[in-house]
């Protein structure tokens, strides 16, 4: 049989109606039969199209060849040459629109499943420590400290330390990781795998300094006092949007961020038992209809909710969420109300949500972004009952860190301003990449421009400025 | 690695004096800033603000009252123990303004956010006047150091058991009534800011309250903190904490402060029941 009549293999899931109340993984992952047989539909093209759509190019045929001839220390090998967090990169990379949306076998049928074999490498690695990691360069003596420890930070952490540099991670939180600790859900993203991950680089030499506020705790400047010779600022886009209509302030709506914050990095959904509480909605609505909205949603459904309606303001196909996830979501018994803007929260007389006034919306001309804009229909407004609402409408960049950075220059939005091929920005010996330079992406993008940026670091630790 | 250098009970054991090695923070901290605190890993993240500092010992310290079951797992930790983690400093230093005739008002552990406070104005060359208050005298705090930090102290009790019998407001507006006030500063349980913010709007004087909504991460990530102060949204965490007291919305604040009541009590009752298991 040829590569194209082989049918894609299928991940394994939990069954939809367990899994939307439990946090364990959704997909269970790819048996040894399983990624072979799917590895071995690659056409292993001359000039493949899947390389050029992954934003840090891994040898996708190359490393696929290897898990086909059963070769897996060596697979995890060649993924690890340009990427050291496949477990993660393999689980919520936008695949569809990236590698496998290249693949020359998705003109005809089905793409090869790369995000999965990509998964599938890793996990085999972690369960078997087959590998050695790359080793490092002679130490170089000089001192890196990168501000954030999202996927950005960690991707600059462990090009420096392979390259002999003294590097060290300073995060906010009380752990690191980023959005992959504190947004990403369990569900989707196990946080032991991340902390895995994390150990990895630290196992090579990367220091890590939890608990410290670059701006608050110590400023950039006064790191460059301390003896660090370049600065790398991976801080993401940590700052909540909300819509700004009446009601905003009751009881019961909540970020996104700090509904996922409360989830992910408190683990309260597991409170009593842990001691940070969160609010159990029975009838639950999220605003917003990407990643981060599906997340919230999914989660709601998992804290034992009645009812949990998605409100988005555009269509179905606008949705800014990765495929995977909208049908997942919509397996677990998400109910859409598409086409939908809030106008205004309702409270009762105890300061509490109860409802949500909305309004019908019909897509209009095509806006800057080149999607249909949406308007409002007259007359059309509805009532949402509800006593949770999660707004999950976007972020935008956190002013704390670039305000105590004076001579930072940033846009007109607050992000910071860094080239796009080496992450400098207009300080000197300080680079910058990821969410905080982009406006809210995605992993793979953040750890695109943080590779760039160690290259560009390096050149200067090397060469000077 | 945060151990608690020092520890005294105050207020017949209800109010927690915690003084805690950090020395990067104690390096930077200002008066009216904050930290975030969390006991073991599985903890809550919990605001206090820092009663006191001293870098060159590298210290910073807290006192807090107990409330619930996070200030409950605090108070049982010993000299020598630590705290998991803490962060800060954050939010914004107080604004001082010298050479003015203040008057600072303090209620139960507000007095212990007050106090580095009316300090530091009287630093600046202001003319401190200081009211405290508590239900009864076992629950006054700070009272030597308050005199210290004043040129005029006055002590109220709920209950009259000791200085002046009454709420502070009742002292604020004789004060307020003789005139020649050009701030007031108003720490306490959020009535009491509420209270005094009205009766200073009646005078016309500006008052600075120091609010405390429920708070995640302390750095303008979460938004958990949102408060209405002048008909906008404001972050507690890095907007404040402290504030101009006519334009807070008090009734908004308190109602928010209650959104985790039910979970607070099973929390604490969860707590005490441990206690009581492990004796
Ligand atoms: C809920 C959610 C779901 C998502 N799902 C996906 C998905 O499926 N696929 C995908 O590709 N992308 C997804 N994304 C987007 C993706 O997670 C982000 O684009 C990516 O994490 C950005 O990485 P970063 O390194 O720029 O910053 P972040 O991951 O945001 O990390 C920044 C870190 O810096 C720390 N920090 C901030 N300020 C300071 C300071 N002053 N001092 C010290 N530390 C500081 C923060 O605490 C944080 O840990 C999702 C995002 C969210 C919120
Ligand atoms: C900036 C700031 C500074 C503060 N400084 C002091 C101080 O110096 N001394 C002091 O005694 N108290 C201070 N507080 C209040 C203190 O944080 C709360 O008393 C504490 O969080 C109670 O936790 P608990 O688990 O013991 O009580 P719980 O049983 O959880 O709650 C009791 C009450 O504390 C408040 N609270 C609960 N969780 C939080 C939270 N995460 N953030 C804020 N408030 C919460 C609520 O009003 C609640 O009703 C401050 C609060 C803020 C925001
Ligand atoms: S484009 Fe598809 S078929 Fe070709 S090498 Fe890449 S994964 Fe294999
Ligand atoms: S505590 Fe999260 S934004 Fe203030």
């Amino acid at each position: 049989m040829s590569a194209t009549q082989t049918p894609r293999q299928a991940m394994p899931e939990q069954e939809p109606a367990v899994r939307a109340r439990n946090f364990e993984e959704v997909p269970l992952g790819y048996t040894p039969e399983m990624a072979m047989a799917e590895a071995g539909r690659c056409l292993q093209c001359k000039k493949p199209a899947c390389v050029q759509g992954c934003p840090v190019n891994i040898d996708i045929p190359g490393f696929i060849k290897h898990i086909a001839e059963g070769e897996l220390d060596k697979a995890i090998g060649k993924i690890w040459e340009r990427n050291l967090l496949p477990a993660i990169c393999g689980r919520v990379c936008p695949q569809e629109s990236q590698c496998e949306g290249n693949c020359l076998l998705g003109r005809k049928g089905e793409p090869v499943a790369i995000g999965n074999l990509e998964r599938f490498a890793a996990d085999w690695e972690r369960e078997h420590h087959a590998c050695v990691l790359p080793s490092s360069d002679d130490a170089t003596g000089k001192k890196v400290a990168v501000i954030g420890s999202g996927p950005s930070s960690l991707t600059v952490a462990s090009d420096l330390v392979l390259k002999g540099h003294g590097v060290t991670l300073f995060e906010a939180f009380h752990k690191p990781g980023g959005v992959l600790v504190y947004g990403i859900p369990e569900f989707r993203l196990p946080k032991d795998i991340v902390a895995a991950e994390v150990a990895c680089l630290e196992s090579q030499g990367v220091k890590l300094e939890s608990d410290v506020v670059v701006g608050r705790t110590v400023t950039v400047d006064e790191l460059f006092e301390q003896g660090f010779d370049a600065v790398y600022l991976g801080v993401g886009a940590g700052l909540p949007k909300f819509m700004k209509i009446p009601g905003e302030n009751l009881v019961g709506v909540l970020s996104a961020n700090e509904y996922l914050t409360r989830a992910n990095l408190m683990k309260a959904y597991l409170f009593p038992e842990v001691d940070t509480p969160i609010p159990r909605g029975r009838r639950v609505a999220v605003l917003g209809g990407g990643n981060v909205a599906m997340d919230s949603a999914r989660t709601a459904m998992r804290m034992g909710a009645e009812a949990v309606s998605l409100i988005y303001r555009r269509s179905r196909d606008e949705m800014p969420a990765r495929k995977a996830e909208i049908h997942h979501a919509e397996e677990e018994g998400l109910h859409f109300e598409l086409l939908t803007n809030p106008v205004r929260y309702v409270g009762d007389d105890q300061g509490r949500l109860r409802a949500i006034e909305c309004v019908r919306m019909e897509l209009g001309e095509v806006d800057a972004s080149g999607r249909r804009r949406p308007v409002a229909v007259p007359g059309s407004e509805f009532t949402v009952e509800c006593d949770l609402a999660i707004v999950a409408i976007g972020s935008g960049a956190n002013p704390l860190l670039p305000g105590s950075t004076p001579d930072l220059p940033l846009n007109k939005w607050g992000y910071v301003i860094a080239d796009s091929n080496t992450g400098k920005t207009g300080k000197k010996g300080v680079w910058s990449g990821g969410d905080i330079v982009t406006g809210a992406a995605t992993v793979i993008l953040a750890m695109g421009a943080g590779r760039k940026a160690a290259d560009s670091i390096h050149e200067y630790l090397t060469w000077g400025w | 690695m945060f151990t608690i250098v020092a520890r005294e009970e105050m207020a017949a054991g209800t109010v927690i004096l915690n003084e805690i090695l950090a020395p990067s923070i104690a390096a930077k901290a200002r008066p009216g800033q904050f930290l975030i605190l969390k006991a073991n890993e599985k903890g809550e993240r919990i605001p206090l603000t820092m009663a006191e500092t001293d870098p060159e010992k590298g210290t910073v310290t807290v006192i807090y009252m107990v409330v619930g079951k996070s200030t409950e797992l605090f108070k049982r930790l010993k000299v020598g123990e630590t705290y998991q983690d803490v962060i800060g400093p954050l939010g914004q230093p107080t604004h001082i303004e010298p050479g003015k005739n203040v008057i600072c008002v303090g209620g139960g552990t507000g007095v212990a956010v007050l106090h580095p406070i009316a300090r530091g104005m009287k630093q600046a060359g202001c003319n401190v006047t200081s009211i405290i208050g508590a239900r009864n005298k076992d629950l006054i705090i700070l009272e030597d150091k308050m005199r210290l930090a004043s040129h005029e102290l006055h002590v109220c009790t709920d209950d009259g058991s000791y200085g002046h019998a009454g709420f502070v407001t009742e002292v604020l507006k004789e004060k307020l009534k003789d005139g020649g006030v050009d701030q007031v500063v108003a720490i306490g349980p959020v009535p009491m800011m509420k209270f005094v913010s009205q009766m200073t709007r009646e005078f016309g004087v500006p008052t600075m309250v120091s609010l405390n909504p429920i708070m995640i991460d302390g750095t303008g990530m979460c938004g958990g903190c949102r408060v209405t102060v002048g008909g906008e949204i404001k972050f507690g965490c890095v907007d404040g904490p402290e504030f101009d007291g006519h334009q807070v919305d008090f009734d908004e604040l308190m109602l928010r402060l209650k959104a985790y009541a039910a979970e607070e009590r099973c929390s604490h009752e969860r707590c005490a029941c441990e206690e009581r298991g492990a004796q």
